[in-house]
């Protein structure tokens, strides 16, 4: 790992230079949202400066500027995880958004009474309510692969679930609770022995670990910008084309219509079908900068650097009195839960934040998960290509500052 | 004491500290003592959801004051519970509906009493209030 310039990197990151409470920031919150790099930062002070206008619809110059910055970001997410065609990639405000459009698009078309979706046991929120609200709506049921202790899948409960009523299975990449990280391509492949689609959440994953959606297979893959380091409010759904096409539109509006009739309105084409009213059109450009700036850090190295980082912090965290960490999967990636015995999570948290290190505490939008394992909440502290051994070694001084405070 | 002078005297005890770290040991210390609240009174309609610690609230009337007790399961919570109780607990239902709570702002733990703040804090105030308002209607 010679060339992984982690000094010029964090210099890249301008927020990391703060300070918290008086102490340096460290920031070890990045499931929840990571930091940006002044690519991106300068990109969105430079379309409000020069090319700001609305897209898809101008014939005027910028609207035109604004229209290819725009289309730009959707070729560069083609290509970063290789989608064969570029109207299979639908701009979207987020993982939820994605995941919403498919389970109501989809739904709407595939679902009817008796049928059954298929999530796990560690989804986000995210990932959960849509698919309970569709089944509710359509009589469907809602059925739940199992977890092990160490919170990996249990693939043959999966297979056992595997049947014709099935209509989707929807599961994470990567559990944002746990880290786990899960063998979605096996999932899929099973999936698809019943005909059965499957919705990857790579909102922990896109950032994480190099994704081609072609060599997975999969149907629909949903992720969020700010999760990589680009703007907030912008977001991605893959689907193949296939399944794009048989679905309706998600809303009405301006950009998804070919021709609109009182008598009837014509569609327009993927993936403009799906892109009703003005996006956001800054995040949605400037999205492309933080894929640019992960492109030159480089993905594998990225994977490679946190993967280092993630086992001396599960190392160190293990050699903390009193820490049990949750999640102790044999594969994973940049998320880290753990417990203080006789600790609340709560407290944790606040004695950490006095000290200047950021994680998060409570059940991280995955209650179902927390009841599984029979706990109120837990400490995450979540990785990105910017974080150091030095802040791993902050964060045990400060748990153990915690510790000798609270217990 | 009225509750002016309970605020004022709890504001000029913190000033001795001096910095956040000691501070913060006092809450905990004054978490763990806090009286635990009847175990029978830790049920679901007495609990404050504060989305990630919890707080129990129970209200007792005894001679025209109003009694608190209360627990959380996080201790700093658990404190800061405590310091609202020496505030607001053995005080005429009217004095606390009326009572503006000044000192924990005063004592540089106001991030604690947002309303965004996970804790159950506010919603637990709001609870002693309400308490307070549905007793002073009786007498
Ligand atoms: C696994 C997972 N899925 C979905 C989401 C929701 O993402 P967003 O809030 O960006 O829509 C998150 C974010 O916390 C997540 O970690």
């Amino acid at each position: 790992m010679t060339h992984y310039d982690i000094h010029s990197i964090r210099a890249d990151f301008p927020i990391l230079k703060t300070t918290v409470n008086g102490k340096p920031l460290v920031y070890l919150d990045n499931g929840a949202t990571t930091q940006k790099p002044l690519a991106v930062i300068n990109a969105i002070t430079d379309y409000y400066t020069l090319k700001n206008s609305n897209v898809h619809r101008g014939v005027h110059h910028l609207s035109q500027v604004a229209t290819d910055a725009y289309e730009i970001t959707r070729k560069k997410v083609k290509h970063y995880i290789n989608a064969a065609h570029e109207h299979e990639i639908v701009m979207t405000s987020g993982t939820t958004h994605g995941i919403n459009l498919v389970s109501s698009c989809y739904g709407k078309q595939f679902v009817k009474a008796g049928d059954e979706i298929i999530i796990s046991a560690m989804e986000h929120h995210s990932n959960i309510v849509p698919w309970q609200m569709l089944c509710e709506e359509r009589n469907a049921t809602l059925k739940v692969i199992p977890i092990s202790d160490d919170g990996e899948l249990d693939m043959s409960a999966y297979r056992s679930l595997l049947n014709d009523r099935v209509k989707m299975v929807a599961v994470t990449y990567v559990s944002n609770t746990l880290g786990t990280i899960n063998p979605v391509k096996e999932i899929i492949k099973l999936a698809h022995e019943y005909g059965v689609p499957v919705l990857i959440d790579g909102a922990q994953a896109i950032q994480h670990i190099a994704v081609d959606v072609q060599a997975l297979d999969a149907d629909f893959f949903v992720f969020s910008g700010h999760k990589m380091y680009g703007p907030t409010g912008v977001g991605v759904l893959y689907g193949k084309e296939k399944w794009l096409e048989l679905m309706p539109p998600y809303q009405g509006g301006g950009d998804m219509i070919k021709e609109v009739k009182f008598e009837k309105t014509i569609y327009n084409e993927l993936p403009f079908k799906f892109e009703a009213g003005t996006p956001n059109i800054e995040a949605g450009i400037c999205l492309a900068n933080a894929i640019d700036y992960i492109n030159e850090v480089g993905l594998n190295n990225i994977s490679l650097y946190e993967t280092e980082l993630l086992k001396y912090a599960t190392k160190a965290l293990n050699d903390v009195e009193g820490i049990r960490i949750i999640g102790t999967s044999q594969e994973k990636s940049s998320v880290i839960s753990f417990l203080l015995d006789g600790a609340h999570p709560y407290d944790v948290g606040v004695i950490l934040d006095k000290l200047g290190v950021a994680v998060r505490t409570g059940h991280h939008c995955t209650q179902p998960l927390m009841e599984r394992f029979a706990i109120p909440g837990t400490v995450r502290a979540s990785i990105a290509m910017y974080n150091t051994k030095e802040e791993i070694d902050t964060l045990v001084l400060a748990i153990k500052k915690a510790a000798s405070m609270l217990l | 004491m009225t509750i002016k002078e309970i605020q004022n005297e709890l504001i000029e005890d913190f000033s001795f500290f001096e910095d956040w770290m000691s501070k913060y040991e006092y809450i905990i210390q004054l978490g763990k003592e806090l009286p635990l609240i009847n175990e029978a009174y830790k049920t679901d309609d007495l609990l404050i959801k504060g989305c990630q610690s919890r707080v129990w609230l129970h209200a007792d009337y005894q001679d025209g004051k109003v009694v608190f007790t209360a627990d959380s399961d996080a201790i700093i919570t658990k404190g800061l519970v405590s310091l609202m109780i020496k505030v607001l607990s053995n005080q005429q239902p009217k004095d606390i509906v009326n009572s503006e709570l000044y000192f924990i702002d005063e004592i540089g733990l106001k991030e604690h009493l947002s309303p965004t703040r996970a804790n159950g804090l506010v919603s637990m105030v709001k609870q002693m209030k309400l308490y307070a308002m549905a007793l002073s209607a009786k007498v």
